[in-house]
């Protein structure tokens, strides 16, 4: 164990650390006082609308806007011709392809933004953008990526290479999973379609975007999850210094991933305020988010199983076909085109394992953003949770008892595994355990055999997942050759109170809260005086935002490291006050002390104040201090999730009676704001799983563009938790934390789905895709003989 | 989205709502609850010219029931009906679509008038009208007229309202004490538009045989469907479960839906007769009965 973890000693009271303290920036926001890009009203400010396509592929053959600009109001109307005079037509994606901005010769989906309005009000210029009149003709659209994949109409013209095909990704040992998998006692293959889907945060994406042409500034209040790498990327696009860019990212109505990537929305609007010289605002209407926003998964998976017959994995094979839309705008780290989908070995411990994932171009929305998930983990664990209840049932074993045959030991961190990865720590059996346990596993199975005895139908699923979050080392993990460290800045004034920056931006997560409490926590303040800070670039330290549950592994780590340097500096500071050598303080229950006499001690408050009045002798005055924290590696929260359901033969309908969730994220900072997450993601993976799915027809036409369409739960749908925690501290993060914002979407929606493959099994049914509407379940009960009523 | 530009009326009488609307025509429109209207409005599927405010009209809010009638003025809301004790006691049919209608919000705005004359194919109430064998009440300049559900009901979005017109009551009759009722509906989230759903009514004789029947559906067709070939099998004889599949299968006969989201054509085409069988179980069950041998 190193000394980072010494420093936290679980044994002894915490001062903040691990409460479940009120959610300090709650107060503003239910009483309607928080500050939205919406909100945001400068003088002189023009509203911009977007025209968008009817097709999904298509030739531009002109564009007229002169009935559109006679609107009263409108100053001006931009199409892609405009945007190419400053090389703004195509912007580069983080995947390192390029995307248009405005649709330039043609369109490439449905909704994509043809020209952009600009005007006095956002009613002028909603009026003027329906009558922008836009000649098209229609081009074959090719919607389905295994369409794509025989290359008869190529899609992207523009590139050099005349494929639909964008890339081969794969790790692993190709020729001896195949030789392991040809020699196993038992193989099993299961398919899965993890459905296009959209992360929906309630605030759509929006910005204000300023330029001062006095001072050649350009603000921009955006919906970002990461400002810095936006201002990084808005001046390589347009070539104003870095110093010339201020983001700020204000409160943000939840990110989920989608408000990771920089849209053409964003792009017009600083277009069009450089060229008119007064601030723009852009707020996307839902369609637009619904349609326009990057998607997230559309992975059409198949995993093999080689096993003995006694039940132990001998090799894993997935192979998928991933559907990017038009532009190859996946949000991932550079070297990770299919992100961290080689963590599909989860849980288990295969001996060998190898994965690939062949991405094609669509007419369909561009994307692949990590919605609620560390980079295509969802996947990945929704695959191997389905894969290995397949193979439990093909073994005619108890799916419990074949994880617990197949689990990696807890001796056996940290753990190597066949893809590549180092597992920092877990201790899969004890959180299963307590999972069973608290659902009563042997009960339900006993209720169910009775059941099955009278034609009733119930299933209970289980998922055991791991995941792998926290991106990342600097040896491994850039976005666009930016490093994944993250930075934190602590700054304690006179009197003792403290501001935190971070390079990360709270969507919703709890940072002004939990930031507080890690600081307060190592240097014995309150947390009640630590003001926590994020999202403008012109004064929080460099980082790269929050996603992929990294902001605990990554500024979280700085954080801690940043207040023990600051602890290391106000030491020296107590020698002074209390006239000995530093050499003879000692950090004792929050306080600086001499060696073994609590009774001659000072507080960091003391410390503070005297580093501003009576500094020691040599010290620089003040005490603050900027932490970049590169991570030595990942971090693999792990959970056990058991999900019981009971079905309603004559409608199909599936009812969950009960889900029950153990979590190991290591430390916990704040138990509430965990069982929070908990309870958010699980319900987002109730919805997956029951509820959602982006569907396209085969001309492209996008079929769910709002929320009538697309279905958001509600308290009435989402059914009841049942949460609980193990604690395995990660070994190599200052405080032990593993992040836990995305472990429940990951996990939880095998759970639901091998619930109702659990139930439906007596009638031979081992497949089911998300999302499960009651036409599915219906269907293969009648198929099955069994009569509705 | 915003809606396109329009003038605003509030109207405090049936008399001058009937007048602006005559005077405004087929570009007016009356705003009640406008839990549909506003929506098609945003997304300038509808685009009037005027709106006429009713809700102002405080002498339409009135629940009455007198002469074996029950009598619902034109901003009675859904919420109404649902907390409303006479209702509850009286009026099962009726209590179960206001369960289910949209969402609560919606119900605290909408108005049972205002979505029967919105008549969408797939609303709750146009099913039970037809079920429960009710009425409207139309104002125009010259007066008013009564309207059977069977007539009311014309085409999607489409009633017996003429321009210049205003549904001002509708008018349920009394169910007796042998009435059971049941409403069953399928959405795929609550506020969502029915997959699919059946009103049944069924009044008992002593002997347990039905004396009248009424069965309406909807979100399966262009408009909301009365099951009549169900009604007439039911009538007069017991319930059995072969008779409940008889008329289960007249409504799954009758049924012509669309595929969409909420699922295949086949799919709401058989569950539509699941939902009839399911509501007519219900309603015998709350009567003390059970289904026939």
């Amino acid at each position: 164990m190193s000394d980072q973890i010494k420093d936290l000693n679980p044994a002894k009271e915490c001062r903040a650390m691990g409460k479940s303290i009120k959610r300090r920036e709650d107060a503003r926001f239910v009483q309607g006082r928080g500050t939205y890009v919406d909100d945001i009203e400068l003088p002189k400010m023009l509203h911009m609308a977007i025209v968008h396509s009817p097709y999904a592929h298509a030739l531009i053959k002109g564009i007229d806007t002169a009935e559109a600009l006679k609107v009263p109001g409108v100053k001006a109307i931009i199409t892609a011709k405009d945007l190419a005079g400053f090389n703004l037509d195509w912007i580069p994606t983080l995947a390192g392809d390029k995307q248009m901005v405005l649709a330039t010769d043609r369109v490439m989906y449905q909704y994509q933004e043809v020209a952009a309005v600009f005007a006095e009000t956002r009613a002028q210029a909603v009026d003027a953008a329906q009558l922008v009149e836009v000649d098209y003709e229609p081009l074959e659209v090719v919607a389905d990526p295994f369409k794509a994949r025989e290359d008869k109409v190529i899609l992207r013209t523009d590139r050099e290479k005349k494929t639909n095909h964008i890339f081969n990704w794969n790790v692993g040992d190709r020729e001896a999973t195949d030789k392991a998998l040809a020699e196993a006692e038992v193989r099993v293959k299961q398919k899965a379609y993890y459905p296009r889907v959209h992360a929906s945060p309630l605030e759509p994406c929006a910005i204000v975007a300023d330029m001062n042409t006095a001072t050649g500034r350009l603000t921009l209040y955006l919906t970002s999850q990461a400002p810095h790498a936006h201002r990084t990327v808005v001046s390589l696009v347009t070539g104003i210094p870095e110093s010339n860019i201020r983001i700020v990212s204000p409160d943000i109505g939840g990110g989920f991933g989608n408000k990771v990537p920089v849209y053409p929305g964003y792009v017009c609007a600083a277009a069009g305020t450089i060229v008119l010289g007064v601030p723009v605002k852009w707020v996307a209407t839902r369609t637009e988010s619904m349609t326009t926003d990057s998607f997230a998964r559309d992975f059409h998976m198949e995993a093999e199983i080689g096993a003995t017959k006694e039940g132990k994995v001998t090799a894993l094979k997935v192979t998928t076909v991933a559907d990017h839309g038009a532009f190859d705008a996946a949000a991932d780290p550079s070297k990770y085109p299919a992100g961290l989908f080689s963590i599909c070995t989860g849980s288990y411990d295969f001996p060998t394992a190898f994965t690939e994932v062949d991405a094609y171009y669509t007419n369909k929305t561009p994307g692949g953003v990590a919605y609620r998930c560390s980079f295509r983990v969802t996947e990945a664990s929704y695959m191997i949770e389905r894969a290995m209840d397949t193979a439990a049932r093909e073994l005619n074993m108890d799916p419990a008892e074949f994880r617990f045959k197949n689990f990696i030991q807890k001796e056996q961190f940290p753990y190597n595994s066949p893809l590549g990865w180092t597992y920092d720590s877990g201790d899969y059996e004890t959180t299963f355990k307590v999972a069973l346990e608290k659902v009563g596993y042997e009960e339900l199975r006993k209720e169910q055999a009775e059941k099955r005895a009278k034609g009733e139908i119930m299933g209970i699923g289980i998922s055991t997942f791991t995941e792998i979050v926290g991106a990342g080392p600097s040896k491994d993990f850039d976005i666009l050759g930016i490093k994944m460290f993250d930075g934190a800045e602590i700054r304690i004034h006179p009197t003792g109170s403290v501001i935190v920056r971070a390079g990360t931006k709270s969507q919703g997560q709890g940072h002004e809260t939990t930031w507080a409490q890690i600081v307060a926590e190592e240097l014995g303040l309150d947390v009640d005086k630590i003001l926590v800070e994020e999202g403008d670039t012109d004064t929080a330290p460099y980082g790269l935002g929050t996603y992929a549950s990294r902001s605990t592994p990554t500024a979280g780590g700085a954080l801690a490291l940043g207040a023990r340097r600051i602890r290391e500096k106000a030491k020296r500071i107590a020698a002074h006050l209390l006239e000995v050598s530093a050499d003879d303080i000692e950090w004792e229950d929050y306080k600086f002390q001499i060696k073994g006499v609590p009774s001659k001690s000072v507080t960091t408050q003391d410390c503070a104040f005297a580093a501003y009045t009576n500094p020691a002798p040599g010290d620089e005055p003040g005490l603050e201090t900027t932490y970049y924290y590169d991570p030595p590696n990942l971090t693999f929260p792990h959970g056990a999730y058991i999900c019981v359901v009971d079905i309603d033969k004559s409608t199909g309908e599936v009812k969950v009676r009960r889900f029950v969730a153990i979590d190991d994220c290591g430390t916990i900072i704040n138990p509430m704001i965990v069982e929070g997450q908990v309870h958010g993601g699980l319900a987002e993976g109730f919805a997956m799983a029951f509820m959602q799915e982006i569907v396209y027809d085969e001309e492209g036409n996008h079929l769910n563009t709002n929320y009538t369409d697309y279905l958001i739960p509600t308290a009435y749908e989402v059914p009841k938790f049942e949460t609980g925690n193990t604690v395995t501290p990660s070994p190599h993060h200052p405080i032990g934390a593993k992040g836990v914002g995305e472990s429940p979407t990951v996990g939880s929606p095998a759970a639901y789905v091998n619930a109702v493959i659990d139930a439906l099994s007596p009638y031979g049914v081992s497949e089911i895709d998300m999302p499960i509407s009651r036409e599915k379940v219906f269907s293969k009960l009648r198929a099955a003989g069994v009569e509705a009523f | 989205m915003f809606p396109a530009s329009f003038d605003f009326y509030r109207a405090h009488s049936a008399e001058e709502a009937v007048s602006l609307l005559g005077e405004h025509g087929a570009d007016s429109r009356i705003l009640a609850g406008g839990q549909s209207l506003i929506p098609a409005m945003r997304y300038r599927l509808a685009q009037p010219t005027v709106l006429v405010d009713i809700n102002q009209m405080q002498a339409a809010n009135y629940i009455t029931e007198e002469n074996g009638e029950l009598r619902i003025g034109a901003t009675v809301r859904d919420s109404d009906l649902e907390f409303s004790d006479l209702i509850r006691t009286n009026y099962q049919l009726m209590s179960d679509v206001s369960d289910v209608v949209a969402d609560p919000i919606v119900r605290f705005r909408g108005t049972l008038i205002g979505s029967l004359c919105h008549n969408d194919p797939s609303g709750d109430w146009p099913a039970a009208m037809l079920a429960a064998r009710a009425k409207m009440i139309i104002q125009n300049k010259d007066g008013k007229r009564v309207v059977n559900a069977d007539e009311f009901i014309v085409d999607s979005f489409t009633t017996a309202v003429e321009e210049g017109e205003m549904a001002v009551e509708t008018i349920w009759p009394t169910p007796s004490k042998n009435t059971g009722a049941s409403y069953q509906k399928i959405e795929r989230k609550v506020g969502d538009y029915a997959t699919a759903a059946a009103a049944v009514q069924l009044e008992l004789n002593e002997d347990g045989t039905v004396k009248e029947a009424g069965i309406g559906i909807t979100a399966v067709s262009y408009v909301a469907l009365r099951v009549a070939e169900g009604e007439a099998l039911l009538r007069g004889q017991k319930v059995t479960r072969n008779l409940i599949k008889a008329v289960a299968a007249e409504a799954s006969k009758m049924a012509d839906p669309i595929a969409d989201g909420r699922g295949s054509a086949e799919y709401k085409k058989e569950v539509v007769g699941v939902l009839v069988a399911k509501g007519i179980m219900q309603s015998l069950e709350r009567l003390g009965r059970k289904v026939e041998a």
